[in-house]
């Protein structure tokens, strides 16, 4: 049984290095810095597989399931009796897998950018950076206290900031992580709205006590539950929750910061805004799972509806685009908006929660072949300079290794059997099909998207034209995380998924790859022979494709005008009828205010500085004013 | 001097105070000044031998105040008198107001 | 009403109206002739209330020695014709006012306090008991004081002589 010493280190060490690098990095780890940071995280990494093998194969497993079980009880801000702000840490499966996920990839990324990154010139501080990240996303799965993973999810967000702003000397860079910092902070509103009305509900921040709490209200005595606009509280707080979640998974309409704050270094990219962060938001909902299944259905709906549309624009979308890595991020989006629906697709009747496994099986390979895209497409911008497509082609000579890692990467996150994203996203269909079928419509037309897109970025890289250039010599500490990524987009889909993870704790025997599997390969398979057939050789195809939709081509490319439509409202709206009258307010009422005080004191001032004339006839008679006063004060009033 | 009340000789003595404090405070000539507060002295004087000669005509209290008073006045005037000269030589005018430096 | 009685009547109306114009007169030298006429009534005052050697004092010091002083700072200063300039009006105003309230003030006072009616005996304020107590040791005597303003009168005679002095100019 790992006690709470070994799970506790597991986030601290990189807020040691963190720490280390941060305060000291500058100085003493100029060169070592990188070393250092990985070598916090690799000892981390190790105590997390550590502790996963514990769990899934020794101790977890009690009375035919996986047990929650509670590792470290620290009260830390009591309100009442009941109601505390606790760090704890407890060990369930989702936990579990997290833990392993994140620091695995973060490990991943580190090595990367031992090499990617060398000879920055801020080489310790974007270390302390991916220490105090890790630290932070660490904190929130490892978290059991609702309030705590509020904490840990502030800090996920200041140090994606952080990071997404690195290169501060570049305004757009500036600009993307102020973006992001602000939608998500906006969303975690609705976030901190939701957890004040759950807690008060059920009287408990930690998680485990207030689901049993609120599910056995609503089962045995609704009609006690306050209710708003005919939606009951419980709901509404589900909700708002739900709100925070997709400001950080960069739900549709929330998602405008996720391509912008592609500014930021290729690595964090690969760590944050592909595997970790941006799953933040899937796991808070798998958490509350068992509340999101059985409350409500209009919320759930909201889940499945949002993850569709979240799945489906994107992916059209990132049809269009020409910069290497917003395609990629707009891949990501419609990635998470497959993992949120899917933990939308709950229906009572057997097998009804698969869709919670099937979600988290596609976030778990998701993390290996986004990572691997991302780190590819670093290698790959390192050789050309560029991020845009019209600068690479035919580099399947010059990067050898890049070229067979993409291709891995490309094929799993098409769904190509046997590689890793055929098994997860068949499971999302499956679920999906039992669920809504419309949805389940819409789940198919997206992966055809999705492999047309990306066998697009694939094709007009290392095919279309003859290469220019030559070779860069690739760092072993390059090559070698993108070995074992594509080893895990290749053979993570073997893991029998279902027998660990699931929404109850019991396991259950995974489903069948059966006749279901066609209709999603067959369209797969289509989208790429379009790809191949419009850019495996130069031709005016796509161009003649792009005029054959031609309106709504456009729509798509200027991704659909959401950040005008933001920036109007925030401009014209938001500044002109609350900012500008604040501002008036306080320069002239407020301000006027004190400047009123100012000047009737400088009056009065100037007023009375008569009295002192100078002229000794003055002095002699308010000298004998006052005489005659108290004469006439005592003589008269005080006898 | 039996038919005068004492407070006849009283209120003369008052009113010659106050008409030597109304010149004090009227008077812009630092001579006219000094003149008018050798009235007021002059009005105390009256005071202590008006009571002297009333009230205790066996003791001579009244009489020695006077005549301190009276020797004190003599000094008072000469010194003022110096330093009337002092300042007309600076500000070479004897209107009180020409020495105003010290105000706001 | 007795001879002593308008005797008293006339010499207050003569103090009080000489005091009057010397306060208000235009010209300066006027108006220190007015203060002269005022002391000198004041010491007929003296006379009349049978204190010879105070009137005797109140002549030869204040009218002989300080309205003369007067007269002759006045001289040095240039200003005997002259005319003063006038107070400004709100000053006048104001004095007038002062000098009234205070007189009513005191006036009233006087008025509400009741003096023993006077005793009849014959007054010792003669030369020879003024002397005589100014320069006794024994008790009601006035040595100390008497010693004492002569060191005062010592101490203005030098302070006067070195404010008025005329410093020389430094010698380059």
């Amino acid at each position: 049984m790992p006690n709470a010493a070994y799970l506790l280190l597991i986030p601290l060490l990189p807020l040691a290095g963190f720490a280390l690098l941060g305060l000291f990095g500058r100085r003493y780890f100029r060169k070592t810095s990188g070393v250092l940071g990985t070598s916090l995280v690799l000892v981390s990494t190790a105590l997390s597989l550590w502790v996963a093998y514990w769990y899934f194969f020794i101790g977890g497993f009690a009375g035919g399931a996986y047990r929650t079980i509670p590792v470290l009880q620290l009260p830390w801000l009591r309100f009442s009796s009941e109601l505390s702000v606790n760090m704890n840490i407890a060990l369930d499966p989702l936990t579990v897998m997290m833990i392993v996920i994140v620091s695995f990839v973060s490990l991943m990324v580190h090595t990367f950018s031992l090499g990617y990154m060398k000879g920055e010139e801020r080489y310790s501080t974007y270390f302390a950076f991916l220490g105090l990240f890790t630290f932070s996303m660490l904190g929130l799965v490892m978290a059991s206290n609702l309030f705590e993973i509020y904490i840990f999810w502030e800090l996920v967000g200041c140090s994606s900031y952080l990071l997404i702003g690195y290169y501060y000397d570049r305004p757009s860079a500036v600009a993307a992580a102020k973006k992001a910092f602000i939608v998500t902070r906006f969303a975690d509103l609705g976030f901190l709205v939701g957890i004040l009305i759950l807690s008060f509900t059920a009287r408990t921040l930690d998680i485990d006590p207030l689901i049993s709490h609120i599910i056995h209200q609503a089962m045995f005595a609704p009609q006690a539950m306050a209710s708003f606009l005919g939606i009951s509280a419980v709901s509404w707080g589900l909700f708002l929750v739900f709100i925070g979640g997709a400001g950080k998974s960069a739900l549709f309409p929330l998602h405008i910061w996720l391509p912008d704050a592609m500014e930021g270094p290729t690595p964090v990219s690969a760590l944050i805004h592909a595997a970790t962060m941006v799953v933040a938001g899937v796991y808070l909902v798998a958490k509350l799972y068992i509340l999101y299944a059985l409350i409500d259905p209009l919320i759930q709906n909201i889940i499945l509806w949002a993850g569709a549309i979240s799945a489906l624009l994107p992916a059209i979308i990132a049809c269009t685009q020409s910069d290497i890595k917003r395609v990629l991020a707009y891949s990501t989006l419609s990635q998470i908006g497959y993992m949120m629906f899917a933990l939308g697709t709950f229906h009572t009747g057997n097998g009804g929660t698969m869709g919670y496994s099937a979600s988290l099986f596609h976030l778990f390979t998701h993390a290996f072949f986004k990572a691997l895209l991302f780190l590819c497409a670093g290698v790959i911008i390192h050789q050309v300079h560029s991020n845009e497509l019209k600068d690479m082609g035919g580099l399947r000579k010059l990067l050898p290794l890049a070229h067979a890692c993409f291709l891995i990467a490309c094929l799993a996150i098409a769904g190509i059997p046997p590689f890793a994203g055929f098994f997860s996203k068949e499971a999302i269909l499956l679920a999906a099909w039992n669920s809504n079928k419309f949805v389940y419509g819409i789940g198919l037309f997206t992966s055809g998207l999705t492999a047309f897109y990306m066998f697009r970025l694939y094709f007009s890289i290392f095919w279309n034209r003859p290469a220019t250039g030559h070779r860069h010599k690739q760092p072993f500490v390059e090559s070698l995380p993108l070995v074992i990524l594509a080893l895990g987009s290749a053979f993570a889909g073997f893991v029998p998924f279902t027998r660990f993870i699931t929404a109850d704790g019991f396991p259950a025997a995974s489903e069948g790859i059966g006749l279901s599997a066609i209709a999603p390969v067959s369209i797969a398979l289509l989208g790429i022979g379009i790809a191949a057939r419009l850019y495996y050789k130069q031709s005016p195809r796509p161009q003649r494709a792009a005029a054959a939709f031609k309106g709504f081509y456009q729509f798509a490319y200027h991704k659909f005008y959401i950040d005008e439509v933001y920036t109007f409202i925030t401009k014209k709206i938001i500044f002109n009828s609350i900012g500008r009258p604040a501002a008036w307010i306080d320069r002239n009422i407020v301000d006027g205010l004190m400047n009123l005080l100012a000047t009737i004191t400088a009056r009065i001032a100037a007023g009375i500085k008569g009295i002192q004339s100078g002229k000794v006839q003055d002095y002699t008679l308010y000298f004998f004013a006052g005489i005659v006063g108290l004469a006439v004060l005592f003589i008269y009033i005080y006898t | 001097m039996n038919q005068v009340p004492l407070t006849h000789i009283l209120i003369v003595s008052t009113a010659l105070f106050f008409i030597g404090m109304y010149g004090l405070f009227t008077r812009r000539n630092m001579i006219t000044m000094l003149m008018s507060i050798e009235l007021i002295l002059n009005s105390v004087n009256i005071n202590f031998i008006a009571f002297n000669r009333y009230l205790y005509p066996q003791r001579l209290e009244g009489v020695f105040f006077t005549l301190f008073v009276i020797a004190i006045a003599a000094a008072e005037a000469a010194v003022a008198i110096a330093i009337i000269i002092n300042l007309y030589r600076n500000f070479h005018s004897i209107d009180v107001e020409a020495a105003d430096e010290m105000k706001f | 009403m007795s001879a002593s009685a308008v005797v008293f009547y006339v010499l207050s109306a003569m103090i009080l109206v000489s005091a009057l114009l010397a306060v208000t007169s235009g010209k300066i030298f006027r108006s220190a002739i007015w203060l002269l006429f005022s002391l000198t009534g004041i010491a007929g005052l003296y006379f009349w209330l049978q204190m010879e050697f105070v009137a005797a004092v109140q002549i030869v010091v204040y009218v002989g020695g300080i309205v003369v002083l007067i007269i002759f700072s006045i001289f040095l200063t240039q200003q005997s014709g002259k005319d003063l300039p006038a107070p400004k009006r709100t000053r006048t105003m104001f004095s007038i006012l002062a000098a009234i309230a205070g007189f009513i003030l005191t006036a009233a006072l006087l008025r509400s306090y009741a003096f023993p009616p006077p005793e009849q005996s014959a007054p010792t304020a003669t030369i020879d008991n003024i002397g005589a107590q100014l320069l006794s040791t024994k008790e009601h005597g006035y040595v100390l004081p008497f010693e004492v303003i002569s060191i005062l009168l010592l101490a203005a005679m030098i302070g006067c002589i070195v404010i008025a002095m005329k410093t020389k100019p430094e010698t380059k």
